[in-house]
C-alpha cells in the first residue's frame, strides 16, 4: 500500500511538472498551429535565471526560493514573448518555417547554456522542509512533490478562469476554433499571439524552477527530455485543449512511475510512446479532441 | 553541346573525388592536413555519408511533403543492426549487411504503414514517438545488446582486414563515395520515374491525386520504405568509418540535424540536400576545432562562450537562414541564375 501511495502522488507530481510544459504547447498550437520545438528552451533558460537570482539574493532559503520561481516565470514569460515577437511574426504566412525557427533556437539556446553554465548538474539550494518527507498510508512522500502539484492545479485554475472569464480568454478561445472568423469580426488575433506565447513561456518557466526543485539539480538538456513527453500529453490530450493536456499528463505520468517500478527501467517511458501510437491510432485528433 | 560540356564537368569531378586519397595538395583554410591523408579522407568521407542520408531525408521531406520527425530511427537500423549482428552474432560483415538488408525494408514499412493513416502534424509526433521509443531501447541496453550509453564499439577482428586501421582510411573514403553516388542515382532515378511524379503531385495536393484516382497511401509509403532503406545503407558506412556504433544518432535531435541540413541546402533539390549535408557535417566537424584554438580561448567570455558551442553557430546560421534565405542554397542559387524572372514579377 505503501509503495502504491509512493507512486502514485510520484507519479502526480511529474504529470504536474509535464501538465505546465504541455499547457503552453497547446494553446500556441490550438491558435497559432506552431508546433513549438523551442518550448523546452524556456524551460531550460528559466531554470537557470531562477538558480542565478536564487543564488544572488541574500537572506532565507525560502526568500531564495521565491525569488527564484519568480524571476524564472518572468524570464519563461519574457523570453517566449520575444520569441514570438521577433522569429514567429515573421513568418506569419509560413507554418513549416515557424517550426523551423523553433528548432534552431531550441539547438542554440540549450548549447548556449551548455557553454556558459557547463554540462554537469547544478545543485540547488532548498529550504529544509522541501528536503523532508510527509507520511502518507505508510510512505514518505517528499515534500516537493505537494508543491508541484498545488502548482500544476493552481495554474489549472488561473488557466480556466482566464480562458472561460476573460475577454483575451474568449478572443483565444474563438481563435483556437476559427481565426478567420475573428479576424473578420475586426479583432487584433496578433496580440492575442504574443499574450499566449507569453503565458506558455511562464508556465514553462514555473515547470523549469520546480523541475529543479523536484529532482534537486538542474541541467541543460532536461528541457529537451521534458519537451519530448510534453508533446505526447499534447497529442494524447488532444491539440489545443488545456482540460485534455491536464488528464493526459496525469495519465501519463502515472503510467511512466507505475511501469518504471513494477517493470523493468525504462519500460514505462516505452510504453508512454506506444501509448501515443494507440491514441492516435484509434482516435487521431485525441481524447479531447472533435471526433472528425 | 551544353549537355556534353556537363558531363565532362562531371566525370573530371568524379576522377578528381576518385584520384583523392592520392593527391597531396594542401588547402589551407579549409583542411589542416593534405587532401591525401587519412585524417582529411575520414572527415570527407564522413561528408558524403551525410550528403547521402540528407538526401534520403529529402526523398520523403522534400518531395512526398512528410515532416517525419523519426527519420534517426532507420539510420540507426543500419548502424546498430550491422553491429549487433557483427559482434554478438559474429557474422560475416556480409551476412551481417544482408541481415540488415532486412530490417531495414520490413521497419520502415511496418512503421510506415501505421504512421502513415494520419497527416500532418500527428504524423510528426507518431514519427516522433516511434524514434524515441528505439532510442530508449538503445540506451536501455537489453540483454547487453546494444552497450547502452557507452556504445559498442566494433570488435579487432569482426571486419575484414581492408577495412581496419588508419592506413586502410582509402578504402572506407572509396566506399563513402560509392555509397553516395549510388543513393543519389537512386533518388534521381526515383524522383524523375512516374511514381516520383506522384509524390510531388500529393506534396502540392493529396486530395487532388485520390480524385484522379490514384492511392496515396501507397505512393506515400513506397517513398517511405524507399528513404528508409537508403538511410539505412548510410549508416552501415557509418558504422564502417567510425568503428563503433554511437547512441547518439538514435536521438530526436540527430533527426532535427537532419531537417537543418535539408533545409540549409534547399528542400526538395537532391543535389542541395547532399550539398546541405555535407556543409553541417563539415561546420559540425571544424567549429569544434574552432572553440579549442587559442585565439578564441583568449577572448572575453561574452564572445568565448557562443564560440565556442558549435550547434549554437548552427542553430543561429539556421534561423537566418530560414528567415531570410528561404529555399536554403538551392533556392538563392536558382535566383541568382534566373534574375529576370524576379524582376519581371516585381516590376
Amino acid at each position: 500500500m505503501s509503495t502504491i501511495a509512493l507512486l502514485a502522488i510520484t507519479g502526480l507530481g511529474l504529470g504536474a511538472l509535464y501538465f505546465l510544459v504541455a499547457a503552453g504547447l497547446s494553446l500556441i498550437w490550438g491558435l497559432m498551429r506552431v508546433l513549438n520545438f523551442a518550448h523546452g528552451a524556456f524551460f531550460t533558460v528559466a531554470a537557470y535565471a531562477g538558480w542565478v537570482a536564487g543564488n544572488a539574493v541574500h537572506g532565507s532559503p525560502w526568500l531564495q526560493w521565491l525569488v527564484g520561481l519568480v524571476v524564472a516565470v518572468v524570464a519563461g514569460g519574457l523570453f517566449a514573448a520575444l520569441t514570438e515577437i521577433v522569429l514567429i511574426r515573421p513568418l506569419y504566412a509560413r507554418h513549416v518555417g515557424q517550426v523551423l525557427v523553433t528548432v534552431g533556437l531550441a539547438l542554440a539556446t540549450v548549447a548556449l547554456v551548455q557553454g556558459g553554465f557547463g554540462n554537469d548538474p547544478k545543485q540547488l539550494v532548498l529550504p529544509d522542509w522541501m528536503l523532508r518527507t510527509t507520511p502518507v498510508l505508510g510512505a514518505d512522500i517528499p515534500n516537493t512533490r505537494w508543491i508541484t502539484i498545488a502548482a500544476a492545479a493552481l495554474v489549472l485554475g488561473l488557466l480556466l478562469f482566464f480562458l472561460r472569464r476573460t475577454r483575451y480568454g474568449l478572443i483565444v478561445r474563438a481563435g483556437v476554433e476559427n481565426r478567420g472568423m475573428v479576424e473578420a469580426l475586426g479583432i487584433d488575433v496578433q496580440r492575442a499571439f504574443t499574450l499566449v506565447f507569453a503565458i506558455g513561456g511562464m508556465a514553462a518557466g514555473l515547470a523549469g524552477a520546480l523541475a529543479g526543485d523536484y529532482y534537486g539539480t538542474i541541467d541543460p538538456s532536461r528541457g529537451s527530455a521534458m519537451l519530448i513527453f510534453a508533446f505526447i500529453v499534447v497529442v494524447i490530450g488532444g491539440l489545443g485543449s488545456v482540460v485534455g493536456s491536464a488528464l493526459a499528463a496525469v495519465v501519463v505520468g502515472l503510467l511512466q512511475q507505475f511501469l518504471n517500478f513494477y517493470g523493468a527501467a525504462g519500460i514505462g517511458d516505452f510504453a508512454v510512446v506506444l501509448l501515443l501510437a494507440g491514441v492516435l491510432l484509434v482516435r487521431p485528433s485525441g481524447f479531447a479532441g472533435a471526433a472528425t | 553541346m551544353r549537355r556534353a560540356l556537363r558531363i565532362a564537368v562531371l566525370a573530371a569531378a568524379g576522377a578528381v573525388l576518385l584520384a583523392l586519397p592520392w593527391l597531396r595538395i594542401t588547402i589551407p583554410g579549409l583542411f589542416d592536413a593534405p587532401l591525401g591523408s587519412p585524417g582529411t579522407l575520414n572527415l570527407i568521407a564522413l561528408c558524403f555519408v551525410f550528403g547521402a542520408l540528407a538526401l534520403t531525408y529529402d526523398l520523403v521531406f522534400g518531395y512526398v511533403g512528410l515532416l517525419s520527425f523519426g527519420h534517426a530511427l532507420y539510420f540507426t537500423v543500419g548502424v546498430y543492426v550491422t553491429a549487433i549482428a557483427l559482434n554478438r552474432l559474429h557474422l560475416p560483415l556480409g551476412a551481417a549487411i544482408a541481415v540488415t538488408a532486412v530490417v531495414a525494408l520490413l521497419l520502415p514499412l511496418v512503421l510506415g504503414a501505421i504512421c502513415l493513416r494520419i497527416r500532418d502534424i500527428p504524423f510528426a509526433m507518431v514519427t516522433l514517438a516511434f524514434a524515441e521509443a528505439g532510442s530508449i531501447l538503445v540506451i536501455q541496453n537489453p540483454g547487453g545488446l546494444t552497450g547502452g550509453e557507452d556504445g559498442l564499439a566494433l570488435g579487432p577482428d569482426v571486419l575484414p582486414a581492408g577495412l581496419v586501421g588508419v592506413a586502410n582510411t582509402h578504402n572506407l573514403y572509396w566506399i563513402a563515395l560509392a555509397a553516395l553516388a549510388v543513393t543519389y542515382a537512386i533518388a534521381w532515378w526515383a524522383v524523375n520515374s512516374p511514381a516520383g511524379h506522384v509524390w510531388q503531385a500529393i506534396r502540392e495536393n493529396e486530395r487532388r491525386v485520390g480524385v484522379l484516382g490514384l492511392n496515396p497511401y501507397l505512393f506515400k509509403l513506397g517513398a517511405f520504405v524507399l528513404s528508409g532503406f537508403l538511410a539505412a545503407a548510410a549508416g552501415v558506412v557509418y558504422l564502417l568509418l567510425q568503428g563503433s556504433a554511437d547512441p547518439e544518432v538514435t536521438t530526436s535531435s540527430f533527426t532535427l540535424a537532419l531537417l537543418v541540413m535539408v533545409v540549409l541546402g534547399g528542400v526538395g533539390t537532391l543535389w542541395g540536400a547532399v550539398l546541405g549535408g555535407i556543409v553541417y557535417e563539415y561546420l559540425d566537424f571544424r567549429l569544434v576545432a574552432l572553440s579549442n584554438d587559442a585565439t578564441v580561448q583568449s577572448l572575453p567570455p561574452l564572445l568565448r562562450v557562443p564560440l565556442s558551442e558549435p550547434l549554437f553557430l548552427l542553430g543561429t546560421l539556421f534561423i537566418v537562414l530560414v528567415l531570410f534565405v528561404p529555399g536554403g542554397v538551392a533556392g538563392a542559387v536558382q535566383r541568382l541564375r534566373r534574375p529576370s524572372i524576379a524582376s519581371t514579377e516585381t516590376g
